[in-house]
């Protein structure tokens, strides 16, 4: 009776230790993920949205500084409210999405992590490439580790799985990765403002 | 040769005045009761909605036209346009000074 009590014991701090870290995938059903980008301008501020975001982050609660990942997102899906500024956006001179068709985040891991509960906050380091340029960024994010409501999340409570909220603030500039870079800042601000909010699902089969 | 009477001159000058005043008023108007929009007109209206379970802020645009400024500008700037033709047409004087 102890030896197996034993075993038992053993083999699940085994299968502990050696625990994979859960792979969450963007790419969201309900198609809610989005990174709102903002810049300034003299008439009013040029705000948008993208929502073709896909890419795959593995997570592990007990080890949160290990996360790692590729998020893409899709530079055809940046929208604004009028369509002849979503055209220029896209177009040669500023994001040229012809010829550097997706944005690309890298995650190399996390540091400064500070949990609670289910929450981490964090400062997320990786590569950034917009338009063909990569640079090294360190930015702050908040995550949220909601086990088991996968399933809720999509009506389907009957299927198990975990989520992962990844929110985050951050700015680049025009500058850095040659988006129409050195001209018209007096129109528009060389800072671009991103507000990442998105979520990744981890079925259980 | 003679030209157009005096009266169908000012009968038009009269009328191109209308329809300076017509196109001021439907712009202002039109750019009023959509919700006189100072920013940039919109062909899609981008509106805040929040998922239940994640709590995340996403935004959903609503196909529809919201005039801005370029608008406004555009409708004023026709308006003072056909303002400004109705004193290009004047009555041709019957009488010529030798």
């Amino acid at each position: 009776m102890k030896k197996s009590v034993l075993l038992s014991l053993f083999a699940f701090a085994s299968s502990a230790l050696v625990a994979a870290p859960t792979s969450f995938d963007f790419k969201d059903p309900k198609g809610v993920n989005t990174i709102q980008f903002k810049l300034d301008a003299p008439l009013e501020q040029i705000a948008g949205t993208t929502n073709g975001i896909t890419g795959k982050i593995a997570f592990d609660p007990a080890a949160p500084e290990s996360t790692s990942g590729t998020l893409t997102v899709d530079v055809a899906s940046l929208t604004v409210p009028n369509k002849m500024m979503s055209e220029h956006i896209q177009g040669e001179r500023w994001l040229d999405a012809a010829k550097h068709g997706q944005i690309t985040f890298e995650l190399a891991g996390l540091s400064d992590v500070q949990k609670s509960g289910n929450n981490y906050t964090a400062k997320a380091r990786g590569k950034l490439t917009i338009k063909g340029t990569a640079k090294d960024v360190t930015v702050p994010v908040k995550l949220s580790y909601l086990p088991g409501a996968f399933g809720q999340r999509i009506n389907k409570p009957e299927l198990k799985g975990d989520l992962l909220v990844v929110r985050g603030d951050f700015t680049v500039l025009r500058s850095d990765y040659g988006i129409n870079s050195g001209q018209m800042e007096d129109k528009v601000s060389n800072e671009i403002a991103l507000s990442l909010a998105i979520v990744g699902g981890a079925p259980q089969s | 040769m003679a030209g157009p009477s005096p009266s169908r001159v000012f009968s038009f000058r009269r009328a191109l005045r209308w329809l300076a005043l017509v196109v001021l008023v439907a712009a202002v108007g039109f750019w009023g009761a959509r919700g006189a929009h100072r920013g940039w007109s919109q062909n899609r209206v981008p509106v805040q909605e929040v998922d239940e379970i994640t709590g995340i802020d996403y935004v959903r645009y609503e196909d529809r036209f919201v005039p801005g400024v370029d608008f406004l500008g555009g409708g004023v700037a026709a308006s003072l346009i056909l303002f400004g033709l109705s004193f290009v047409f004047r009555p041709v004087s019957s009488t010529r000074k030798t």
